[in-house]
């Protein structure tokens, strides 16, 4: 009973030390001490990041070998390939924590591991290519500039490190957009479309109203999440409600209005009905996102083995030398 | 089948210019010292950012514990000696 | 007596390199979200990559040459099967990742004699490229032999599927090194490279690695070829109705 009361005291002193740490804004390092909810957190944050990088791939990838010109093809291909990067950054910040990357694709595999809802709609156009740089990637760089200064270390400097490379992906998507803007008829609907498809998954990105939101009271005390979704959400709406006004696109929502006390624009109501049915497994490419990436992960265990056999006989080799 | 290996971890350093130090820029899988070397390659300089690369497997990084802050590194505080601006230069005199 | 002139000879010449650089990154391209592990996935990009920049430059170049003036993206988009002329072991479909890393191999120890020496060609432009892929080449083939060597002697499975992968792909080596009346031309110009010289290289290196990694050499039989005229295995029209979709479907669009 003393042991235990001993063991509950320690905790709470360690608790309030974390605690001063990160009033302080000092950085948490992987040796750190830190609460097992703060881990438990950052694990499932930075994991369901990760995967969304990389499962963020498939539909932009299904656009590679139809791009339009050598450059549009040049410039997916290496944005495509950042977000495999980007994986990778968030995979070994992940790694720090104590997890490895065989667990965390378990996770992902088992949907214990989410990852962002968007990459469940489907890439149907050269236009849906263009949309998703601009929306999505303009969404993901709102949030990601943010968590720039989250209190992990290794997860705020990977993210420095992936805003500066993700400058790029937002501008090439709206120069597709403008490009097809000051197009023929057919390129202009084809990107009105797109538009059309895209917002209102877009706005979803930043996750549930402050007020429904279920993780947000410890990530914010812990300095994890440094802005609320609805901040974000309004950075990103009224950022790019003038971007579209320039190209001529219609955002496709009658209820968008400026709001000149706040200095912002009001929007519709958004579907959180449609949200939680392809958060839960309903969305249009839900199954083949994750069939895909099995698939890929199967076919490539004999390669992996093998680069593994070869190190072990090479290592072999040596001591018998 | 046998457990998915992802291959090992390594650290990653990246050394930005000719004659500056080589900095911690994160990690990659890989099975041995060339793959290692080739995956930091294509990870990290796909923007021309380095001259040269170190890579070392993570489970030879040695770090120090947290705990040990204060024996480790609060001694030096007060040498402030060690520091230039410790000593009073004569009126006129130039710094070397 | 010559059927075409130098000029001809120099524009089909260009084409060839272009083609070959362009069809090559198209399949490395669809490794992109398939590849094995995260960081292979990154790796074969970067080749994708290096080698739609070759294609823009050489196609580039090829299109100042021709009877009209064309741009890159005009030769890449808007030619037929049969105007084709990347060699028939660059189309052929991904296969395994063995079968991928086979065929990087072959190319890109070939590339690397042919560029070495198109470097000092005398017609400046493409001695320029020859100067710069070069370098990107040298890594492709460090990348392509390390894995050979891995797979070779890395589990059951990966040696025979390595050795699937050579012996299958060994029969469309031979006409890398076909010279047609258009490099035969531009050789007496010292413009293009002289090939019998470099089978010797390739095949003393290419052996070499594969000797290394235990994988049988398949006994030099029949060799296909075709591509110099144009005439390519089914699987290059499926990649050009694809690339070119969208350039076909909407003729007047600009993208």
């Amino acid at each position: 009973m003393e042991l235990l009361e001993k063991t509950e005291e320690v905790r709470r002193e360690l608790l309030k030390h974390f605690e001063e740490k990160i009033e302080r804004g000092d950085a948490i390092e992987p040796r750190d001490k830190m609460p097992d909810a703060y881990r438990k957190h950052l694990i499932r944050q930075m994991s369901q990041h990760a995967h969304s990088e990389v499962i963020g791939m498939q539909p932009e990838g299904n656009w590679i070998t139809r791009a339009p010109s050598l450059r549009a093809k040049q410039i997916l291909l290496a944005k495509i390939q950042d977000e495999g990067g980007h994986g990778l950054y968030l995979y070994s910040a992940a790694e720090t924590l104590g997890i490895s990357r065989s667990e965390m694709i378990a996770q992902l595999h088992s949907g214990k591991a989410k990852y962002s809802n968007i990459f469940n709609y489907p890439a149907l156009t050269w236009a849906d290519v263009g949309a998703i740089g601009w929306l999505v990637d303009g969404a993901a760089i709102v949030n990601q500039v943010s968590l720039q200064r989250t209190s992990y270390g290794p997860y705020s400097r990977a993210m420095v490190r992936i805003c500066k490379e993700e400058s790029f992906h937002q501008r090439q998507g709206y120069e597709i957009m403008t490009t097809m803007m000051r197009g023929t008829k057919d390129q202009q609907e084809m990107a009105q479309d797109a538009m059309n498809r895209w917002w209102w998954p877009s706005l979803m990105m930043f996750g549930p109203h402050d007020s429904e939101s279920p993780h947000s009271g410890d990530a914010v005390k812990w300095k994890i999440k440094r802005h609320s979704n609805d901040e974000l959400r309004q950075k990103f709406i009224d950022k790019t409600v003038q971007q579209a006004q320039v190209i001529g696109l219609k955002i496709p929502d009658t209820d968008l209005k400026w709001n000149e006390s706040k200095g912002g624009y009001d929007h519709g109501a958004i579907d959180w009905n449609e949200f939680y049915r392809v958060i839960s497994g309903n969305g249009p490419c839900n199954k083949q996102r994750m069939e895909h990436h099995k698939k890929v992960h199967n076919e490539g265990a004999w390669v992996r083995e093998a680069a593994e056999a070869y190190r072990m006989k090479q290592e072999k080799k040596l001591i018998h030398l | 089948m046998a457990v998915d290996s992802q291959l090992a971890s390594w650290e990653v350093f990246m050394q930005s210019k000719p004659g500056a130090n080589y900095i911690h820029a994160g990690g990659v899988h890989a099975a041995d010292k060339n793959m290692a070397l080739q995956n930091a390659r294509d990870t990290y300089t796909r923007r021309g950012e380095g001259t040269s690369i170190w890579v070392v497997p993570t489970d030879a990084i040695v770090a120090s514990n947290p705990d040990d802050n204060d024996m480790l590194f609060d001694p030096a505080n007060d040498k402030v000696y060690r520091m230039p601006t410790f000593y009073t230069m004569p009126e006129g005199a130039k710094a070397i | 007596m010559n059927t075409i002139t130098k000029q001809q000879a120099l524009y089909k010449y260009s084409l060839r390199l272009g083609d070959n650089a362009l069809i090559h990154s198209y399949r490395l391209s669809e490794w992109c979200s398939n590849a094995p592990i995260l960081e292979e996935d990154l790796a074969l990009t970067n080749f994708a990559l290096d080698m739609i920049g070759r294609a823009q430059a050489i196609l580039g170049y090829a299109g100042q040459l021709g009877d009209m003036e064309k741009t890159a993206d005009d030769l890449a988009y808007r030619r037929g099967e049969r105007e084709y002329y990347n060699n028939l072991i660059i189309e052929m479909p991904n296969g395994d990742f063995a079968n991928t890393i086979a065929r990087l191999l072959f190319v890109s120890v070939y590339e690397f004699y042919f560029f070495s020496e198109l470097q000092n060609s005398s017609d400046p432009t493409l001695a320029a490229i020859a100067a710069k892929t070069l370098k990107e080449v040298k890594y492709h083939m460090a990348h392509a032999r390390d894995w050979v060597l891995r797979l070779g002697d890395g589990t059951d499975e990966s040696r025979s599927r390595m050795q699937a992968a050579v012996s299958a792909l060994w029969m469309y080596t031979g006409e890398l090194f076909e010279t047609d009346e258009a490099a035969a031309i531009l050789q007496d110009a010292n413009i293009a490279v002289d090939m019998p010289p470099l089978k010797e290289k390739w095949n003393a290196i290419v052996r070499q690695i594969l000797a290394d990694a235990a994988i049988a050499i398949p006994a030099d039989e029949y060799m296909q070829t075709g591509s110099s005229k144009g005439v390519h295995t089914e699987h290059l029209g499926h990649i050009l109705s694809e690339m070119q979709y969208l350039q076909r479907t909407y003729p007047e669009a600009i993208w």
